[in-house]
């Protein structure tokens, strides 16, 4: 059962309350999506490791539901 | 997991300096992902090994758990996990992977 940008965007959410968050639906199929996450929670990690919490936050839905997640992840510019 | 899946895929990774995880063959990749991966390293020139997952279901599912990292293709270097395809794009596009693999002693173009 694909899934809706706003269940990824809440998914999310719950783990990195602060985050700027956008989705973009590749496909329109529910199942190919795009998201680019900015948050200081990302602050020291690898690029695997920020991934990895991502991945994490969505509760083992990647590779599931969720065929493909394009990521882009971040950390706030001026680290406030 | 199993130990002797861990093995097979501990061996895997020992035996190659540049490992990739990938669905299909770099002559003929059966997903975009693992395509854009096999393009970066032929771009650098990279001397790489394979594995086609879509051959051995016990690899494809144990290097998930092997690395907690749930999707494929997936890039060893030198026994170290890289990233999938986003990151080894990324890299790519900011010039760390070349940076990366010059380091770790891996020719590059």
């Amino acid at each position: 059962m694909p899934m809706k940008a706003i269940e990824i965007e809440d998914l999310l959410l719950k783990v990195f309350p602060d985050a700027i968050i956008k989705i973009d639906d590749l496909r329109g199929d529910g199942d190919h999506y795009a998201a680019y996450i900015e948050s200081k929670k990302f602050l020291g990690k690898t690029k695997v490791q920020q991934h990895q919490m991502v991945y994490n936050a969505l509760e083992g839905r990647m590779g599931n539901e969720l065929h493909a997640l394009a990521l882009n992840t971040s950390t706030p510019k001026n680290g406030d | 997991m199993i130990d002797n899946i861990k093995n097979k895929i501990e061996n895997l990774i020992n035996n190659s300096d540049v490992m990739l995880f990938m669905k299909g063959t770099p002559s003929m990749p059966q997903c975009g992902f693992s395509a854009a991966v096999v393009g970066v390293l032929n771009h650098l020139g990279v001397k790489f090994d394979t594995v086609n997952v879509l051959q051995d279901q016990e690899i494809r599912e144990g290097i998930k758990e092997f690395s907690n990292w749930p999707t494929i293709p997936q890039l060893y270097v030198k026994k170290e996990f890289i990233g999938g395809c986003d990151i080894i794009r990324e890299m790519h596009e900011n010039g760390e992977l070349s940076d990366y693999l010059d380091e770790k002693g891996i020719k590059v173009n």
